[in-house]
């Protein structure tokens, strides 16, 4: 029996030492020796404590879709150019769907062909001759369909994960959620209006040419011209925020795209002083953008991020070298920002928000003072209750309160665990289950005790009773805090998390580590009566 | 120190009829203000809206800020001050079909802004769910809720016979039953800090059952020549310690949380507090009586104790 005690007194005092050393690196900045051979892990605090944003965001998969099947379109219309087969029109009448129109049926086994080698992917669903031509219908591939949908939102965060990492957050979580969905935590985050720009910000960049020939004032009464369309330039004014949109006319073929970029910068412009990005293409780019300036030489080039246009620069003369600028009365941080959303390349298909939370730094503080008063406060009360109802076995138990929160909070910092404010509030809970167990035992004891048993069968019986009320009602909430844990979402999770540790815990150190204390000064001392 | 006497013999079984009358009152209370107020009022999380929490640094009423949403067209907007009236703290919470939710959070603190002056707010918190996350929060968590109970039941019923699973789950039923109907009359909106003090009240109603279940399944072999509910009675009296203490210092704990833990887990440590209160008297008025009237039910005089 002595030695059966010493050596659980030995494992016990390990596995709280073992907790110790786990929870330090939280409260202590350690040295670097412990860090190379002791564990470091710390526990982190959730958004809704130190302040954060939370986001949510949906890739609108369906455009990725369709943005293919319009590419396909010009890809097919440029085809037909060069292999000269006289066409009516391609145009996309369904997201996954193209009409085409050959004119001259003489044609129609070299374009049959032409469909069938470079353009698999479209499947013939209808062909049929009327008197103007063959016309064909031609549907993307479903399981093509599915794979566009895959990769964009793989893309999507790959992107994502590169421009957050270039705008510089301190451990940010980014997680495909579901098919479609991303999560994005940034703790800490000092501006989140300007996260969310970048972020959310599809950053199609395009160049596209002005048509000066034809008539802006006509086409903004509805009168577009075929192959035109009309774009926005936003002006902000600075001093009164007014925001003032010029319109532009301008030719709908995109000539050049943002996937040719290989660098972006900010750069100042010597004169006003102002910031600009400077662009930089790769091989086939600056070959693209030369040829571009040399055919359009005197006419308006507009870059268009977004449907926006930015600028719309004279082309003075053809440009070799691949570079390019983009200048627009930015002010430093838009232009850093523009210059990181170009650098990480353009979102497959634009992106919503579906849920955003935010809490501000001044807020998360007060949580954290709010509910670590409200906790302290209630322990507090717990412990002095404890004491006055209970005596001294009121301090074997207070003592072994201690301890759970201290396992708790160790295999939190194993894990890696993130403290949230419900989290708080299962430690509370665990508080409550702790004082439970400890109450039924004591109870207990002493009912023993007053059927006149002596202290140590009364401790025996006790035990050994209360033992099995306090598993069945530990193991039941651990149940129910599984499921939520499996289930549940945000503060649920972290709430059932903290508990189901909470709960493990307490059942050793609310049975096994008093248990070792009072058989200490039951069998070692020998006392004969008990302060309970 | 003893808090009840041992040996203390309360009738409780005998007044089993007036908390039969307080339980059905409780319930059918909480049930119209549900059904008057068209079903439980979910907060932002469940039913997708924008929630903003703003500190005013100058004095601000609620009405000002009524008043500044209805001019922006904001209709079903609801403007609740928290913390002192000192602090000028609210919460601002409309639920709206507008498909840019972000767009028009955006709109609001301008309007704010030119209203109220630009510097004189800070906008401490602000959540946007949009209606299909909503949706499928709302889904997830009565998975969870709907999951963990059924997991509790099978436990209760593999370790205790069947009428005290059956006593804990109509135990549980009533006790979430009657929170939720004061939730509705105290108009505490339904998020997911509620749901997760809902599933607590679950697993403390649970516990407070088996505790009693426990000590009268202990006491059935000894006590042959007992009636049942004699040994319930005597069982639920040498609990009564045990259920008054831990009952007792959790309500305690609780109280601590309810009035210094802030504003983000009032609404959790409110619904705690109720249920907790409500938990630990169902254990003893509802789970017992569901055991006596299925034993009186069902069990053939044999196996009834008499």
């Amino acid at each position: 029996m002595l030695k059966n005690m010493k050596w659980r007194a030995i494992l016990y005092a390990v596995i709280n030492l073992v907790a110790v050393v786990y929870l330090l690196p939280t409260f202590v900045k350690m040295p670097t020796w412990w860090e190379d051979y002791l564990p470091s892990e710390k526990i982190s605090l959730g958004l809704d404590l130190q302040g954060g944003m939370h986001l949510i965001l949906g890739v609108e998969t369906e455009k990725a879709v369709e943005n293919t099947v319009e590419r396909y379109g010009t890809d097919l219309e440029e085809m037909f150019f060069n292999e000269r087969i006289p066409f009516d029109h391609v145009k996309k009448i369904a997201k996954d769907r193209l009409e085409v129109q050959i004119v001259d049926p003489a044609a129609r086994d070299k374009a049959g062909k032409l469909l069938e080698d470079k353009f698999s992917v479209m499947k013939k669903v209808k062909v049929e001759e009327t008197k103007d031509g063959i016309i064909y219908i031609l549907e993307l591939d479903k399981r093509e369909a599915e794979q566009i949908k895959k990769s964009a939102t793989e893309q999507a965060l790959e992107t994502i994960r590169n421009r957050i990492d270039q705008f510089g957050v301190a451990e940010p979580t980014i997680q495909q959620q579901g098919d479609d969905r991303i999560l994005i935590q940034l703790p800490g985050i000092k501006d989140p209006k300007r996260a969310l720009d970048l972020i959310g910000k599809t950053a199609l960049l395009e160049f596209k040419i002005l048509d000066e020939e034809g008539n802006l004032d006509d086409a903004l009464k509805g009168n577009v011209p075929l192959d035109d369309q009309v774009l926005y330039q936003r002006e902000v004014n600075r001093e009164t925020g007014e925001v003032k949109k010029v319109p532009f006319l301008l030719k709908k073929k995109t000539l050049l795209t943002g996937d040719r970029l290989v660098n972006a910068q900010v750069r100042i412009e010597s004169q006003f002083n102002e910031p600009y990005v400077s662009l930089e293409f790769d091989a086939r780019g600056a070959a693209m953008f030369e040829k571009i300036t040399e055919k359009y030489v005197n006419k308006r080039l507009a870059i268009v991020l977004d449907n926006n246009v930015y600028s719309a620069p004279v082309i003075k003369e053809k440009i070799s070298g691949g570079n390019a600028q983009i200048s627009g009365r930015f002010t430093p941080e838009e232009a850093r920002d523009l210059a990181i959303v170009l650098r990480a390349g353009s979102l497959p298909a634009p992106v919503t928000i579906l849920e955003k939370r935010t809490v501000g730094p001044s807020l998360g503080q007060d949580s954290i003072d709010k509910g670590l008063l409200a906790m302290i406060i209630g322990s507090i009360a717990t412990f002095l209750f404890m004491l006055v109802y209970y005596r001294l076995s009121g301090l074997v138990a207070n003592f072994a309160l201690v301890l759970n929160i201290l396992l708790l909070l160790a295999v939190l910092a194993g894990f890696r665990g993130t403290l949230t404010l419900p989290g708080l509030a299962g430690i509370v809970l665990t508080i409550g289950m702790a004082v439970d167990a400890n109450v039924l035992i004591n109870e207990r004891i002493k009912e023993e005790m007053r059927s006149g048993k002596t202290l140590k069968a009364s401790i025996d019986a006790g035990y050994t009773r209360a033992f099995l009320t306090i598993m069945d009602s530990n193991l039941t909430t651990i149940i129910a805090a599984i499921f939520l844990f499996q289930f549940g979402t945000g503060p649920v999770k972290g709430f059932a998390l903290t508990l189901t540790i909470g709960l493990l815990a307490n059942i050793f150190t609310a049975v096994a580590i008093t248990r070792l204390i009072f058989d200490y000064f039951v069998v070692e001392r020998r006392i004969k009566t008990l302060s309970i | 120190m003893e808090l009840i006497k041992p040996n203390t013999k309360f009738d409780f079984i005998g007044k089993i009829r007036y908390a039969l009358i307080l339980s059905w009152v409780l319930i059918i209370i909480g049930v119209i203000s549900m059904i008057a107020k068209g079903g439980p009022r979910y907060g932002i999380d469940f039913k997708g809206g924008t929630l903003l929490q703003i500190k005013f640094a100058k004095q601000v009423t609620a009405g000002d800020l009524r008043g500044a949403l209805k001019d922006m067209g904001v209709e079903n907007g609801s403007v609740q001050g928290v913390g002192a009236e000192s602090d000028h703290e609210f919460l601002v919470n409309f639920e709206t079909e507008q498909a840019d939710l972000e767009e028009f959070s955006q709109k609001v603190s301008e309007n704010f802004a030119k209203k109220f002056g630009k510097d004189s707010f800070d906008i401490r918190r602000a959540e946007i769910v949009g209606p299909k996350v909503g949706k499928d929060l709302r889904e997830k968590a009565l998975l969870a809720v709907g999951l963990s109970c059924i997991g509790m039941l099978i436990y209760i019923w593999f370790r205790f016979e069947f009428r005290f699973g059956l006593g804990a789950i109509v135990a549980l039923i009533h006790d979430v039953l009657i929170t939720m109907g004061i939730l509705s009359l105290t108009d505490t909106p339904i998020d997911l800090s509620v749901v997760a003090a809902l599933l607590t009240i679950v697993g403390y109603s649970v516990n407070d059952t088996i505790v009693v279940c426990d000590r009268i399944r202990e006491n059935m072999p000894k006590m042959t020549k007992q009636k049942l509910t004699d040994i319930i009675n005597i069982s639920v009296n040498q609990t009564l310690s045990r259920t008054i203490l831990t009952g007792g210092s959790a309500i305690m704990a609780l109280i601590a949380l309810y009035v210094f833990g802030g504003v983000v887990i009032h609404d959790f440590a409110f619904t705690m507090l109720i249920g907790t209160l409500i938990g630990t008297y169902s254990s003893i008025y509802v789970a017992c009586p569901v055991v006596i009237f299925w034993g009186n039910l069902f069990v053939t005089g044999k196996q009834r104790r008499r």
